[in-house]
């Protein structure tokens, strides 16, 4: 593979239509302003006809430097700034930082705590897979079609999710919801009362949406046997989440390394066969209507009690881990998050490293693609969901 | 002479308009079927305005042609694009005795006309010097030829049934059943002709030439202001008149019982309109393979078959 920066100025002109002798491919540069490639990636192809034969992903549009930024921050600062990381499922980010800081300080946290950022981190990974069932309708239909029909009825069903985060926060994107040591807001007079009617609103809903897509003779000419991942290359590049489950292999940190007490609830890990964009998407769907579970068992048996084992942030109190370093990870909606923290006992971290699931995920897209079709690619991409925020950082 | 004129001048104004208005049908029924409004603010509360004020948008927008493009064929595309899809109003009757020409190959110049889009659609991908309109110009070749041939044969139908070509002939024929009520020939007959048609005039799940998923626009990525509507009014005068060609060929043209001819046209004529956006609004898209293998292995041994169908039926 030949890297983008030995590609020649003559061959990135944009408005030639260039094609190699000895080849016959043309040359493209898909982004990163382009409609589908989920924010800003760029993707130089090498097509054949319309087959593709070369694909490099090109990343670094979306740099906001956050882990240099941590390194400037005191510790609680930190936990909104994780918010803006991978936008689509804020709550996920905070909390894996909190973890990583809560165990370095080995902090205990309540267990109404614990169940709170349990039911708050599922109704994320609802919220985030509806984003991106509904974006997927985009990926394979465009905005001018059936796609943006799935695409809007996702968004109005994500809708009550953040009418009642909103409530629960009093924001509707960056929630600023855990806090180190616990969480910050009680849930107000009767919201499991509105969670309940959530559940059974979105169960259906989810339900009926998997019903379409199953039947859906388009949609699965569209996804079967589109983007095989096997077994082997996923656990080599590095996937995870339901794109390593989608290709049969059971593995979720909530299961294999439960935090947040996860071992007191009940739930299935869906796994696909084959690895095709079909299984990624089941499984999706089959993870959302398990994560309403997790709520429903989360509200059930949510105990009485305080909510944050330290006092709230308004008090003025620096946090100062001890030296050391530590690495906590979460099951996030699109895999394992990582935060690798190094504390050298000052009142900000010495070096914050985020490990991103989309970032590896993203980076089978070379392997997938080839040998497929113009159209597949962003089948293919979709059904990996990544975020950008998340990838670049 | 002069009547001629002022007929075909009527014809003319009112495609246009009805095409402006079918924009905002199309933008109201799928906001409808999206669980939204659709457009409101321009002409409140039902948006009568929002046509005019898109053509005001549009008339004052800046003509852009890029600098490496072949400025001839770019700015000629527009309109090889437009003139057939409005050549096919020519032979439509609207009623009986209606109608501007009515050929004695009317069928024939239908077919052979809509096909001659395609040469703007190629004229457009290929002026623009754009990479993406370049592979839509590809796909918009492939797939129309490919199923240009399902449709002639299910075009063929009705006329061999009917013993003609000319199209008010083949109203008059259906006076007493439809074409589409004849037992599995009929429906057969429709629905290939319906699929080919969707095919033909880049209608989901079949409008891989714009894919805006991949291709961003398609052909049309680099027009701009008024250039760009002359394709948005192909796109609706080719639906059109699809839906006015499969109301005549297969739905009894303006025949039915109570109400006057000119309802019954029009109500076909919205149905087969209302049913293309239906389909437009529910599908996502199929592959460019994947049209081909369906037109080749699905629906032209259909439409042979059929074909063979009603031959038999006419002799016996």
């Amino acid at each position: 593979m030949t890297s983008t920066m030995s590609l020649t100025a003559e061959e990135f002109h944009p408005l030639q239509t260039q094609v190699e002798q000895e080849g016959n491919t043309l040359l493209i540069n898909m982004g990163p302003q382009h409609p589908s490639t989920h924010g800003v990636l760029r993707i130089v192809l090498k097509l054949k006809g319309e087959e593709v034969v070369y694909a490099e992903p090109v990343i670094g549009y979306l740099h906001r430097g956050f882990e240099k930024l941590a390194e400037n921050l005191t510790y609680i600062q930190i936990v909104p700034l994780a918010d803006r990381m991978d936008y689509i499922s804020p709550v996920t980010n905070e909390l894996a930082y909190c973890l990583a800081v809560e165990k370095l300080m080995k902090i205990e946290v309540p267990k109404r705590a614990a169940y709170l950022r349990v039911l708050t981190s599922e109704l994320q990974r609802v919220a985030s897979h509806l984003v991106w069932l509904g974006t997927y309708g985009l990926d394979l239909g465009g905005a001018l079609g059936g796609g943006s029909t799935l695409f809007l009825y996702c968004f109005r069903e994500r809708e009550i999710i953040l009418d009642l985060f909103e409530e629960l926060t009093g924001a509707r994107m960056m929630y600023n919801f855990n806090q180190i040591g616990g969480v910050r807001y009680q849930p107000p007079d009767g919201f499991a009362l509105r969670v309940r009617g959530m559940i059974r609103k979105l169960d259906q809903a989810i339900s009926e949406y998997q019903q379409i897509l199953e039947e859906n003779y388009v949609f699965q000419v569209r996804t079967r046997n589109i983007g095989v991942l096997p077994l082997e290359l996923g656990k080599s590049v590095g996937a995870e989440g339901p794109v390593l489950r989608g290709s049969g292999f059971r593995y979720d940190l909530r299961k294999n390394e439960p935090y947040c007490r996860y071992e007191d609830f009940q739930f299935e890990i869906p796994t696909g066969e084959k690895g095709d964009c079909f299984d990624r998407a089941k499984v999706r769907i089959i993870e959302m209507k398990e994560s309403l579970k997790l709520v429903w068992q989360a509200l059930e048996g949510l105990p009485e009690g305080a909510i944050s084992s330290r006092p709230a942030v308004r008090v003025a109190q620096a946090v100062k881990p001890v030296e050391g370093e530590v690495y906590a990870r979460i099951e996030s909606p699109r895999g394992e998050l990582g935060v690798f923290l190094v504390s050298d006992g000052s009142a900000k971290p010495f070096r914050l490293k985020w490990r991103a699931p989309s970032f590896s995920n993203l980076a089978l897209l070379p392997h997938l693609v080839v040998g497929h079709k113009l159209a597949d690619i962003m089948a293919i991409l979709g059904s990996l969901d990544p975020v950008f925020g998340e990838v670049d950082r | 002479m002069i009547s001629s004129l002022i007929f075909s001048a009527i014809v003319l104004a009112g495609i246009l308009v009805a095409v402006m208005y079918l924009t905002l049908l199309e933008r109201k029924f799928a906001g409808r079927l999206q669980s939204r409004i659709g457009p409101q603010r321009a002409g409140w509360p039902i948006g009568y305005l929002q046509p005019i004020a898109d053509t005001v948008k549009l008339l004052m927008k800046e003509d852009v042609v890029p600098q490496v493009a072949d400025e001839k064929t770019f700015n000629l595309a527009p309109i090889v694009v437009l003139l057939p899809a409005l050549l096919v109003f020519v032979v439509i009757p609207y009623g009986d005795n209606l109608i501007l020409a009515d050929l004695n190959i009317g069928v024939l110049f239908i077919l052979a006309v809509s096909s001659l889009s395609l040469l703007g659609i190629f004229m457009a991908a290929w002026g623009s010097k754009n990479k993406y309109s370049v592979l839509s110009g590809m796909r918009a070749v492939n797939q129309m030829i490919s199923y240009e041939v399902p449709l002639v044969l299910s075009c063929l139908v009705p006329v061999i049934l009917a013993g003609s070509m000319k199209l008010s002939d083949i109203v008059t024929f259906q006076e007493k059943v439809w074409f589409v009520f004849y037992p599995v020939l009929g429906q057969l007959a429709f629905l290939v002709f319906l699929i080919s048609a969707l095919a033909e005039s880049n209608r989901m799940p079949f409008d891989i030439t714009e894919a805006e998923s991949e291709l961003v626009a398609g052909f049309m990525v680099e027009y701009s202001g008024m250039k760009f509507a002359f394709f948005f009014l192909t796109e609706y005068a080719h639906m059109l008149g699809i839906s006015f060609i499969a109301a005549i060929l297969f739905l009894g043209g303006w025949g039915g019982p109570l109400l006057p001819p000119g309802v019954w046209l029009a109500l076909k004529v919205l149905f087969m309109f209302l049913f293309i956006l239906w389909i437009r609004w529910s599908l996502v898209r199929v592959r460019l393979d994947q049209i081909l293998a369906f037109s080749w292995k699905v629906l032209f041994p259909i439409s042979l078959v059929v074909l063979l169908l009603a031959g038999i039926w006419k002799v016996w």
